[in-house]
């Protein structure tokens, strides 16, 4: 049986205020491919992904990386491997250049280059600063810096919902030539129409659970018409 | 030094006039601050009044120099206490108010009886560390209120930063070196301005006590420079302090409340 990229085992998250986000998830995600988490607004999904890169940690139950629990993994070390693009575009003060090398400050002007080619900006992006680009660009020289870690999974948090459709579309095709290049996805959209756009395995979460073959069902048919 | 100055109750009962004219114009523009001009110059009195009376007490000839030491401690307590009732929103506030203001005074204390600046009596002590500990306290409030702040509204930025492999010394470093910057620079800015604008206290209260002004300038000088050696002791200590423990042991950003305006 393959190792899956993650395996939840019976995970709850429990806030401070004692609001439950997500009650006993048991799901694996499968290496490669994009696999959506797709459900309501409130539903749990954004923590269900910050779980992965260990942004939040289970209050009962666990988190694997490929059979490994997260938990006993070192985290800087298992964040540079899980990559996270978040719903804005979180660029640093300074200019591209400066935020790509947040990422990785051995990396030559040549390697920019080629990061930023990666997500479809020309070389001249390098010197600008977050105020000159666009939602949509902002959010790429975001995926670019994200993917300068070089990581096996990109966690996708809402990444195109502040975006037009046209900046929408481009992040979309993006995320599917990433998949096809071998990065594993893991992204988490309320756009039911985008699901049909990149998703090769898609999870419904409702009220902090995962729903049933029948409920998912019935709420991707619900929102789609 | 040369002869000691008495204004007598007279001379604080005239010294009112401005604050009698102030009153007298809120009412008029219906401004609404009198009862809060009276409030706070009533219990600035009877405050510095107990204090005076207490000062007379330890600062007897025959006094041992233990009990301005005990006032020290009581100082540093009473700094925690109010630095908690400014900044209650700030998750350990006290404790690390104590610290640094302990810290401070220590040092600073040190510094000033170490090289034998002034000499080693209640008389020095209790108005020395009343005024590091008193300046220091106000940057607590701001750094530790900027910290907070900073870490709490830039939640994004710093859990991108993390998100890249970052330590959480290396995410919050940026924020911590803006909210440090702003706790010092008021104290930077006083310093550079001091004798261009206003002639500082200690100073003034020593020429008005008939020291030659330049020993007035020499004393000011010497405890200038240790406030804001202490100023910067203390939101050092305070900033660290307080990013540490906004971060759990595994590097994540604690989850912080905006406090209610």
């Amino acid at each position: 049986m393959p190792v899956a990229a993650f395996a939840f085992e019976n995970v709850s998250v429990v806030v401070e205020s004692g609001v439950t986000i997500l009650e006993k998830i048991d799901l694996t995600v499968s290496l490669g491919g994009v696999t959506v988490i797709a459900g309501p607004s409130g539903a749990g999904k954004s923590t269900l992904l910050r779980l992965c890169n260990r942004l939040e940690v289970p209050t009962t139950g666990r988190v694997c990386f490929e059979g490994t629990d997260i938990a006993e993994l070192d985290p800087l070390t298992h964040r540079r491997r899980v990559g996270m693009v978040f719903q804005r575009a979180a660029l640093f003060p300074g200019t591209v250049r400066d935020n790509l090398r947040v990422a990785n400050d051995q990396a030559t002007d040549v390697r920019l280059v080629e990061a930023l080619d990666h997500v479809g900006l020309p070389q001249r992006f390098l010197d600008r600063t977050g105020d000159d680009l666009s939602g949509g660009e902002a959010q790429r020289a975001c995926i670019a810096r994200a993917l300068l870690t070089d990581p096996e999974v990109l966690l996708m948090d809402e990444p195109t919902s502040a975006l037009d459709p046209d900046a929408r579309h481009t992040i979309e095709a993006l995320g599917r030539t990433f998949a096809e290049e071998g990065l594993t996805l893991l992204w988490v959209t309320h756009d039911l129409d985008q699901v049909s756009r990149v998703a090769d395995r898609c999870i419904v979460v409702i009220d902090g659970r995962v729903a049933d073959a029948t409920e998912s069902a019935k709420f991707l048919a619900d929102r789609h018409h | 030094m040369g002869s000691t100055v008495s204004i007598g109750w007279s001379g604080l009962a005239a010294s009112l006039t401005l604050v009698a004219i102030a009153v007298v114009l809120s009412w008029r523009l219906r401004l609404g601050l009198e009862r809060s001009m009276l409030w706070s110059c009533g219990r600035g009195g009877v405050q510095l009044l107990v204090t005076g009376w207490a000062l007379a007490l330890v600062l007897r000839p025959n006094a041992s120099i233990a009990w301005a030491w005990v006032w020290v401690a009581a100082m540093v307590v009473v700094a925690g206490l109010t630095v908690r009732s400014r900044a209650p929103e700030v998750p350990g506030i006290f404790r690390l108010a104590v610290v640094s203001t302990a810290v401070v005074a220590v040092v600073s204390l040190g510094v000033i009886f170490g090289f034998g600046i002034f000499p080693i009596e209640a008389r020095a002590i209790i108005p020395l560390a009343g005024m590091m500990i008193g300046n220091s306290m106000t940057s607590v409030v701001v750094a530790a209120r900027r910290v907070t702040g900073e870490l709490r509204d830039k939640r994004l930025e710093i859990e991108a930063r993390l998100a890249l492999g970052l330590s959480w010394q290396d995410a919050s470093r940026p924020h911590l070196r803006e909210a440090m910057r702003t706790a010092m620079i008021p104290q930077i800015e006083s310093t550079k301005a001091v004798g261009l604008v206003f002639l500082p206290g200690a100073m003034t209260g020593l020429i008005l006590a008939g020291v030659s002004p330049v020993d007035a300038v020499q004393v000011q000088l010497a405890i200038m420079y240790l406030i804001l050696g202490s100023v910067a002791t203390t939101v050092t200590v305070v900033s660290l302090g307080l990013v540490r423990r906004l971060f759990t042991p595994d590097g994540r950003l604690v989850s912080m409340v905006r406090p209610a305006t």
